[in-house]
């Protein structure tokens, strides 16, 4: 599905979230994420029941989450995306409500790439132990 | 009469004879019922996909060998997809048909490890285990001729495969796929309408679809669960357009049906590799593509196959250098492990180990 | 007095003094148990291994001495060498006390059973009951084991395990009852000798029930819940380590040379068989041998019951059986036995005929009712596979 099509539909259900989109992918504003979330898999046109992976890319300027949406009875997918800016106390909100599936991924990234989502009942590392210090993935991370 | 009785916390895993790896569970019980559950990773995690990021893209084949190293054709097979849609080629096609023989074989050779533990958990003391080893150590031979390894293959390259099959190597696939049968014959007689296996697994931690689809489970789990999603029909790569096959279903979502579900996808599996011989072509089998690639600055692409345990993808991020920017390796069994709670909690000890040998995860590809 | 101590006695007592003839004769016999049971628990484990090899598609040991015969003997060797570890919050008396408490009832049973005609260490008039009297005393040691260990899966085994025991000595003994019964004596020399027609064929269903209990209170597959190795680690002597470790390898083992000794006294007419004068021994030990392949097949083939389903097994299918048993032996002696009380031959076949369809008909019955409704799936080629559209691909960002 095209960023154009998302966002035409995501101006109905979360108005003004949809910030930037093109041919393959739609930038959301983070805030609004957990919103954006739940519309997408309750509206009955978009029906992303399937989240099939969360992750993270550091740009240096921005860390930029990705979301690869699934849905299984109409049959198309969708990327999601949405920007953090700075370095440090990144945050936004989970999407594990909605999707369950995010639970693990979303641990991962905040483990990994020090991204803290807000709602997760368990935010705590996944992968490394408690008490490792920053996030190997970041791209300042030697 | 009501006896007062106290909450034990035990730790299963790291170091357990069944938890199929490092994998730990710190469990809490009311007897032998299980209350609460956490599963506990990392202790496997090698960092791949920082290690990617230094590495440069036909090097990191090697890498994803050792994901899942039950199933290391099927890993080169997903990262391979990624980097071509990356580069936005397409390998040849006997390229892809080569791929598939040997993406099934290994599909054949994972979910029978995966049949042998779940019966090993069981409590059947390694027969049915060895009878699936031996099945198994004559796909590795396969393998063996086609690239010398037997279980980090590194068989794959982006733009096709290594090289061509030996000669000796078509009739020996032959032969094997001829015996193949009555030997998997063998095994299925044993414990498919076993009456142990089915009082043990009938009915003993349903996973149902929506909780299943809610959680992001995929491949078998998602399959005995009753729905038919399988990547290999909905977006066909490789070979898979031109073969036909079915998509083995169950209804209940128990420790049955996906071990069941496992038997029949080894036959369709079969099928498969037998329709790719009768249809393979001479051709050349790789692109003439540098040895050290470069894909544009700014490409991304999201490399997906169905892997034996589940959806397996490689999601590349190009700056333009030798190297993936940002390498995220979507993998099935950790994500499969979300459900973790939902099928454990209110059965008991001995259950919970069949249950884990039914999802058939692999720390090497949990942890990465 | 048997009459090996009555012969070590006499010889002795040539040239000792009375009192110390007695001590001789009992340690001579003592070492004999001893020895035979290890002994006889290194033939089986080695037997086991060797045939598990052979179900496995594997070779098994068969490195050192011919046919790997000398196995047990290096394996007991490299455990006597291992560091011998207690746990730091052990209950260290009762920890120690473990190996010794599970290896003796063993032993014990071993004394009273025939090996050929006259050749029982001790026959005691009240044999039977006396093994099971000394087998129940590894119900203790098991829960010794479990806690004394301070290891919760040890703790479970022992759980599971003393559950067990309890149960299943319920059918064991009143299918026992029978074989008393129809004997009229609880020597089993005496049973030996009335077995004109084995009792296996007598009574069927007793031999079944006691056959189940007996692998049961083994820990053997299909009913291994206490030592579940791929739940449990290695139940409740997952602790122990190097000499300990050993003695309750052997009194397991051992556990099943003496178990299948008992049975085959109890059910295979023992030591009887062509010139049983002579080679009564040989008869016995095919027997065992025969009982304990049986004991090996059945552990490489079936998986393991669930702990609950196998307290239902114990109390809903065989305790039923084994008071069927009982009720038809009781009417059969009743009616069969002439003035004196005594069963002829004849009479046993009569028996037998009755018995044996009674035992298919009531494992059918008691089969069909305590099976679970369950059944295998139905093959059904992609049953709701939604027609693929390209559109599921997801799109690969290119940049030019």
């Amino acid at each position: 599905m095209t960023g154009q099509h998302l966002a035409d539909r995501l101006a109905f259900g979360v108005p003004r979230a949809a910030q930037t989109w093109d041919e393959t992918a739609i930038w959301v504003d983070p805030a609004r994420m957990a919103d954006v979330a739940r519309f997408l898999r309750e509206d009955p046109d978009l029906d992303f029941q399937f989240l099939n992976s969360i992750t993270a890319v550091d740009f240096i300027g921005h860390l930029e989450i990705v979301y690869h949406l699934t849905s299984l009875i109409r049959q198309h997918t969708a990327v999601i995306k949405t920007r953090l800016y700075g370095r440090e106390d990144l945050s936004l909100p989970s999407v594990i409500d909605t999707w369950k599936g995010a639970d693990f991924q979303e641990r991962e990234v905040w483990d990994l790439m020090g991204v803290h989502f807000q709602g997760h009942p368990n935010m705590k590392r996944i992968m490394l132990w408690e008490g490792f210090e920053g996030h190997p993935l970041r791209k300042d991370y030697l | 009469m009501s006896l007062r009785t106290e909450p034990m916390t035990v730790n299963v895993g790291p170091q357990h004879p069944s938890t199929h790896g490092v994998f730990r569970l710190r469990i809490t019980f009311d007897g032998e019922e299980i209350v609460e559950v956490e599963p506990v990773f990392g202790y496997l995690h090698r960092g791949t996909e920082k290690l990617a990021e230094e590495r440069n893209y036909v090097q990191i084949v090697t890498l994803t060998d050792r994901l899942d190293y039950v199933s290391s054709m099927i890993n080169n097979q997903a990262y391979c997809l990624g980097v071509e849609k990356l580069l936005g080629v397409e390998p040849p096609p006997r390229a892809k048909y080569m791929r598939t023989i040997a993406a099934e074989l290994q599909r054949v050779a994972s979910h029978l490890m995966g049949i042998g533990f779940f019966l090993q958990d069981l409590g059947t003391l390694g027969t049915p285990l060895m009878y699936c080893f031996r099945m198994r150590e004559k796909i590795l031979d396969l393998f063996e001729m086609l690239c010398g390894a037997r279980i980090t293959v590194s068989y794959m390259r982006p733009g096709g495969v290594l090289d061509d099959a030996p000669a000796e190597f078509w009739p020996a696939l032959d032969a094997f796929l001829e015996g193949f049968p009555s030997e998997f014959g063998e095994i299925e007689q044993l414990v498919l309408e076993n009456e142990i296996v089915m009082v043990r697994t009938r009915g003993v931690s349903t996973l149902p679809l929506d909780v299943a689809i809610n959680g992001s489970v995929s491949g078998p789990v998602l399959r005995a669960s009753g729905l038919a999603w399988d990547w290999r029909k909905m977006d066909p790569y490789d070979a898979y357009a031109d073969v036909e096959f079915d998509v083995p279903v169950a209804a209940g979502g128990d420790n049955y049906d996906r071990f069941w579900v496992r038997m029949q996808e080894v036959h369709q599996s079969i099928r498969i590799v037998r329709q790719c011989i009768q249809q393979i072509e001479p051709g050349p089998v790789r692109l003439a593509l540098p040895l050290v690639l470069r894909p544009k600055p700014g490409a991304e692409a999201y490399g997906r196959v169905e892997a034996s345990k589940g959806e397996l993808a490689f999601y590349l991020v190009s700056d333009g250098g030798v190297s993936p920017y940002r390498m995220k390796i979507r993998s099935p069994s950790l994500i499969n492990l979300t459900v973790t709670e939902h099928l454990l909690v209110g059965w008991k000890l001995a259950d919970m180990i069949v249950t884990l040998g039914s999802m058939d995860i692999n720390m090497g590809e949990v942890d990465r | 007095m048997s009459g090996l101590y009555q012969f070590i006695y006499e010889t002795a007592v040539i040239i000792l003094p009375s009192w110390t003839s007695h001590l001789v004769a009992g340690l001579s016999i003592m070492i004999i148990l001893v020895n035979a049971v290890l002994m006889g628990a290194a033939v089986f484990v080695w037997m086991e291994r060797r045939l598990i090899g052979r179900f496995h598609n594997r070779i098994g040991p068969n490195r050192w001495g011919p046919f790997g015969m000398f196995q047990p003997f290096a394996d007991m060797l490299k455990l006597v060498f291992k560091e011998d570890i207690i746990p730091a919050n052990a209950d260290k008396p009762v920890f120690i006390l473990v190996p010794i408490a599970m290896l003796m009832p063993v032993i014990l049973m071993m004394a009273v059973v025939p090996f050929a005609q006259n050749t029982a260490l001790a026959n005691l008039n009240v044999g039977v009951l006396y093994v099971l009297a000394v087998t129940s005393v590894t119900t203790l040691a098991i829960f010794m084991a479990g806690w004394s260990s301070n290891n919760r899966f040890a703790m479970f085994g022992a759980a599971r395990g003393v559950a067990v025991l309890i149960s299943y000595e319920v059918p064991v003994v009143i299918s026992l009852l029978g074989v008393v019964l129809v004997t009229g004596s609880m020597s089993l020399a005496d049973v030996v000798s009335a077995q004109t027609v084995p009792f296996l064929l007598v009574q069927p269903l007793a031999f079944f029930v006691f056959l189940a209990g007996t692998s049961a209170e083994l820990n053997r597959t299909p009913f291994d819940v206490a030592e579940a190795e791929s739940e449990l680690v290695a139940g409740y002597h997952t602790e122990f380590s190097g000499v300990k470790f050993a003695l309750i390898q052997a009194a397991e083992f051992g556990g099943v040379a003496a178990s299948a000794a008992v049975i085959v006294t109890l059910f295979l007419s023992g030591w009887a068989g062509p010139a049983s004068a002579y080679l009564g021994w040989l008869w016995f030990l095919l027997k065992v041998g025969v009982i304990a392949f049986v004991f090996i097949w059945i552990r490489a083939t079936y998986p393991r019951l669930r702990v609950d389903q196998i307290m239902a097994l114990a109390w809903k299918f065989l305790l039923p059986l084994s008071l069927i048993n009982l009720l038809a032996i009781v009417l059969e002696v009743f009616f069969l036995r002439d003035a004196s009380g005594v069963l002829t031959t004849a009479d046993l076949w009569i028996m037998a005929g009755i018995n044996i369809v009674l035992a298919v008909s009531a494992i059918a019955l008691f089969g069909s009712l305590i099976s679970e409704k369950v059944s295998p799936n139905i093959w059904q080629p992609g049953a709701g596979l939604p027609e693929p559209t390209p559109a599921v691909a997801f799109p690969a960002r290119e940049v030019r």
